[in-house]
């Protein structure tokens, strides 16, 4: 992840032991070609590297001049920072052009990401002349996209919906055009299959289908967490950079002891550090963001203006209540209670995942590279690499958070309900009418029955 | 270059019945013997089931139990496959690893399913109550603990190995898990919904045989050299027809057509419902053409059957796709079977290779043309909701009802 890069020799050699042993995983694929002889499997280790184009450097001509004077290292040094920096600037920016724009971006970074690891997929399985799996896998990413966006904008758009015809009939049969869709591919594929290329073929196959798995279900998370609040955005996202730079920082200034042999750079003091650090700033940044309603209130979208509108009551876990300090606080910091945001206590829990099981989608990513013996994804961004290694500790915390907010925070969806309600039966409306007016007489909510004359 | 592929996948022992094999000694050419060993084995198999089924109480119970059994099948065999094909034997976390992934699975699955059917049951009892509500919770975090596992049992000479077998598990996930839930949402629609699709693939299969066994001539697509386009094409037709048949016989029974419900006075499960209007018999006109052929004016006939014409087109004509894509892989790999489970027809993934497609469009199916949402768990969710939020949709509700003429200005007041 956030190694510090040799630029150069430096890296070949201690994967040359690797690169012997596992002449027979890559023998494996090679048995289903007989137009590959025995001549490749000397050169498959040293064919692999080859094949990744050598990082072209891809740093902009002005930092170029600008640092001319200082040392490789302090160079390279200096470009992640500023690349950094950059990118940090620029998520705040978006931020500040609203939802619609972030749904954009989040688009772009996981066509982006899909893009970047078929393209290993293609380097590792030399599958560069089957001209239709390329056409299958971007085939395949739009299908499982149209899903999800249908299902997004049948929920969140419904008002809309309504109103235009050819809408409400997609919107309708959604699930069945999807898989009628996504039928047509699974056809195109077997149909695709050549007499001496099967077994490449199923793993290309498969590996489109676990990347779509994980990337694409990821971004769609995280848009459904964007919904909700872009807090619920912006907060995870954030701890998960600020992990990052200071597990980073703590390793560089007081690192000793290795954490685990996947990533020789990363220490436990860097871990330990990052972890306390992280959760100690989230609380603080938590602390600033509830106080807008820009960020604290659900995204909607308002039929009329025809825009997103973040306006609205901000509910509980947004307004700041009493908290009792426990008796051993209370007499160190001599304050009886705190106003907190309780959506504080719930960062806490978001740092510590990131902070704790976080690392571990780095270290997935981590051995994935070392597998099919790749330095970075891509070279998209000069000095980090490619955006899938920017966003591979991201991996796991848009999922956590969905589940998270499924599970402690937010109820059933009101609309959702609504929309279930008004495509049922009238003798079941009417049922779970008369169900809900008994309820709702029993809370008190409603006036007690008139007695009939 | 054909031999350097196999991997080391055990050539299938002759587990042929010693009583079906001197039944057979008589016949002599051998595509006959064969012929007839997979007919009796069928035949045995499926009498055994039904004489099995029909004297029992739990036939519900006996379909779920075979539905997890043959997924469990499923996915043990496909493992094993993989495992031969990357010598990953003395990997041992695989193992564990693999099976770990298809109880969580399983579990995040089968919890959503009984959440959704015992709803009731579940919250009566306060640890199912906590277990269901936390539920997406729970399941995710037994999924992370098997994907830090994995990350931890990372070897350094075996990354890419590991990684293939990661990948591999989840895809056979994906396949046989998914379907078999579905399988199941499709039996708690009624258990027609079960039982049609996977007569009609299985008539598909065996109609499709007979007809290319007799009349084939012309070869159907390159992968599978033994189907022909007299085969498909008659076991289409024989399979709508069959279709249409086996519909009109299960329908009228209230114990195949009934959403499979939970009754919390009886604490089991009940099939006793009013049928729905897809299963009364209604009258058609016939179109011209068909009257002047028959002399009938209009046929009765249940709405399901026009239904069961859908099902069957798409058994016939989609099914034997998930056929080929099976037959791609088993020479992909280089494997005869998938297992040798069953005598003269291979492993259960063999059996089940065309149903691979079916389950999932039939809920598909399901969800887009026959019902609409579950009415008890639209309640569920309504009673989930804060109060102001089940205020709001009274009144929404009300509305709607007014407009449509529903509510009585009687209850109007009332309300």
């Amino acid at each position: 992840m956030t190694e510090l890069r040799r630029r150069g020799a430096g890296g070949g050699d201690p994967d040359s032991a690797e690169n012997i042993s596992d002449k027979e995983a890559d023998g494996e694929d090679r048995l289903g070609l007989p137009s590959e002889g025995e001549g490749e499997m000397e050169g498959d280790c040293k064919a692999d590297t080859p094949d990744a184009p050598p990082p072209t450097d891809n740093t902009p001509q002005c930092l170029n001049k600008a640092l001319e004077g200082l040392s490789s290292r302090w160079k390279n040094w200096w470009i992640r920072g500023i690349l950094s920096l950059t990118m940090i600037i620029g998520f705040f920016l978006i931020i500040y052009l609203g939802p619609l724009m972030l749904i954009f971006v989040v688009m772009s970074i996981q066509i982006k990401c899909f893009q970047e690891i078929i393209q290993i997929g293609y380097r590792v399985y030399r599958s560069y002349d089957l001209p239709w799996f390329r056409t299958l896998s971007w085939y395949f990413l739009i299908c499982v996209n149209y899903f999800f966006y249908g299902e997004t904008v049948a929920d969140y758009f419904g008002a809309l919906v309504q109103r235009e015809e050819p809408l409400q009939f997609l919107v309708r049969y959604h699930r069945f055009i999807s898989f009628a869709l996504y039928l047509a591919g699974f056809c195109m594929f077997v149909l695709s299959l050549v007499k001496k290329h099967y077994r490449l073929q199923f793993y290309m196959f498969a590996w489109t289908h676990v990347t779509l798995l994980i990337v694409v279900t990821q971004s769609h998370l995280v848009i459904q967490n964007l919904f909700e609040g872009m807090i619920w955005f912006i907060v995870p996202i954030s701890i998960v950079i600020c992990n990052d730079i200071m597990a980073y920082l703590f390793g560089f200034f007081f690192g000793r002891t290795p954490l685990i042999k996947l990533s020789p750079k990363k220490t436990w003091e860097g871990f330990i550090g990052g972890f306390f650090s992280t959760v100690f700033l989230s609380f603080l940044f938590a602390y600033l963001l509830s106080q807008y309603q820009y960020f604290v209130c659900p995204v909607e979208y308002n039929s009329e203006t025809n825009r997103f509108a973040v306006e609205c009551e901000p509910s509980d876990l947004f307004v700041i209540q009493e908290y009792t300090l426990p008796v051993m606080v209370q007499n160190i910091l001599r304050w009886k209670t705190v106003n907190l945001y309780p959506f504080q206590i719930h960062s806490i829990a978001l740092s510590s995942f990131a902070s704790l099981i976080g690392p571990f989608g780095g270290f997935f990513a981590s051995g994935f590279k070392r597998a099919f013996k790749i330095k970075d994804f891509a070279d998209t961004i000069p000095g980090h690499g490619g955006i899938m290694d920017r966003f591979d500790c991201q991996y796991l915390m848009a999922t956590f958070v969905h589940v998270y907010i499924a599970s402690f925070i937010r109820g059933p969806n009101p609309s959702k309900v609504l929309q279930q309600l008004l495509v049922l039966q009238p003798e079941q409306q009417l049922n779970i009418f008369n169900t809900l007016r008994n309820h709702l007489r029993e809370k008190g909510m409603l006036p007690p029955a008139v007695l009939e004359q | 270059k054909v031999d350097t592929g196999v991997p080391e996948v055990p050539v299938p022992a002759d587990d042929t019945p010693e009583v079906l094999n001197k039944a057979l000694s008589g016949l002599s050419s051998r595509c006959w013997k064969n012929l007839k060993v997979r007919g009796a084995t069928i035949s045995i198999f499926y009498r055994n089931q039904l004489i099995l089924y029909v004297i029992s109480d739990l036939f519900l119970w006996l379909c779920a139990r075979q539905v997890l059994i043959v997924q469990i099948k499923c996915f043990h065999e496909i493992i094993t496959i993989g495992y031969s094909v990357y010598h990953s034997y003395h990997l041992p976390w695989f193992r564990t690893l693999s099976w770990y992934f298809l109880l969580c699975v399983n579990y995040f699955f089968y919890g959503e399913t009984v959440t959704d059917y015992f709803f009731t049951l579940v919250q009566r009892e306060e640890p199912l109550r906590i277990l269901s509500k936390y539920h997406r919770f729970i399941s995710f975090a037994l999924y992370l603990t098997g994907f830090c596992m994995f990350v931890l049992s990372l070897v350094k000479k075996h990354y890419r190995l590991q990684f293939y077998m990661f990948g591999w598990t989840h895809v056979t996930l994906l396949i046989v898990v998914t379907q078999s839930h579905l399988i199941i949402h499709n039996l708690f629609e009624g258990m027609i919904w079960f039982i049609v699709p996977i007569s009609c693939v299985i008539c598909n299969d065996i109609m499709a045989y007979m007809f290319g066994f007799f009349f084939g001539r012309t070869p159907l697509i390159k992968l599978s050299p033994k189907k022909t386009w007299e085969g498909f094409i008659g076991g289409f037709f024989a399979t709508v027809v069959f279709g249409i048949l086996l519909s009109y016989v299960m329908a009228g029974y209230r114990y195949f057509v009934c959403p499979v419900e939970f009754s919390n006075d009886s604490n089991s499960f009940t099939v006793d419902c009013e049928p729905s209007e897809l299963f009364q018999l209604q009258d058609y006109t016939l179109p011209t053409v068909l009257e002047s052929i028959t002399g009938w004016t209009t046929v009765k006939l249940y709405p399901f059957q026009i239904h069961s014409i859908a099902l069957s087109a798409f058994a016939s004509i989609m099914g034997p796709f998930g056929g080929f894509f099976a037959s791609g892989f088993k020479r992909a790999f280089k494997i005869k079977d998938f297992a040798n489970t069953i005598p003269g027809h291979g492993g259960i993934m063999d059996r089940f290779d065309c149903q691979y497609l079916m389950a999932t469009f039939v809920n598909v199916y399901i969800a887009s043309f026959i019902r609409g949402p579950n009415p008890t768990k639209v309640i569920q969710q309504l009673l989930a909701l804060r109060p102001d939020q089940q205020l709001y949709i009274y009144n929404s509700l009300k509305t709607h009802l007014t407009e449509r003429g529903l509510l009585t200005t009687l209850e109007e007041a009332a309300a």
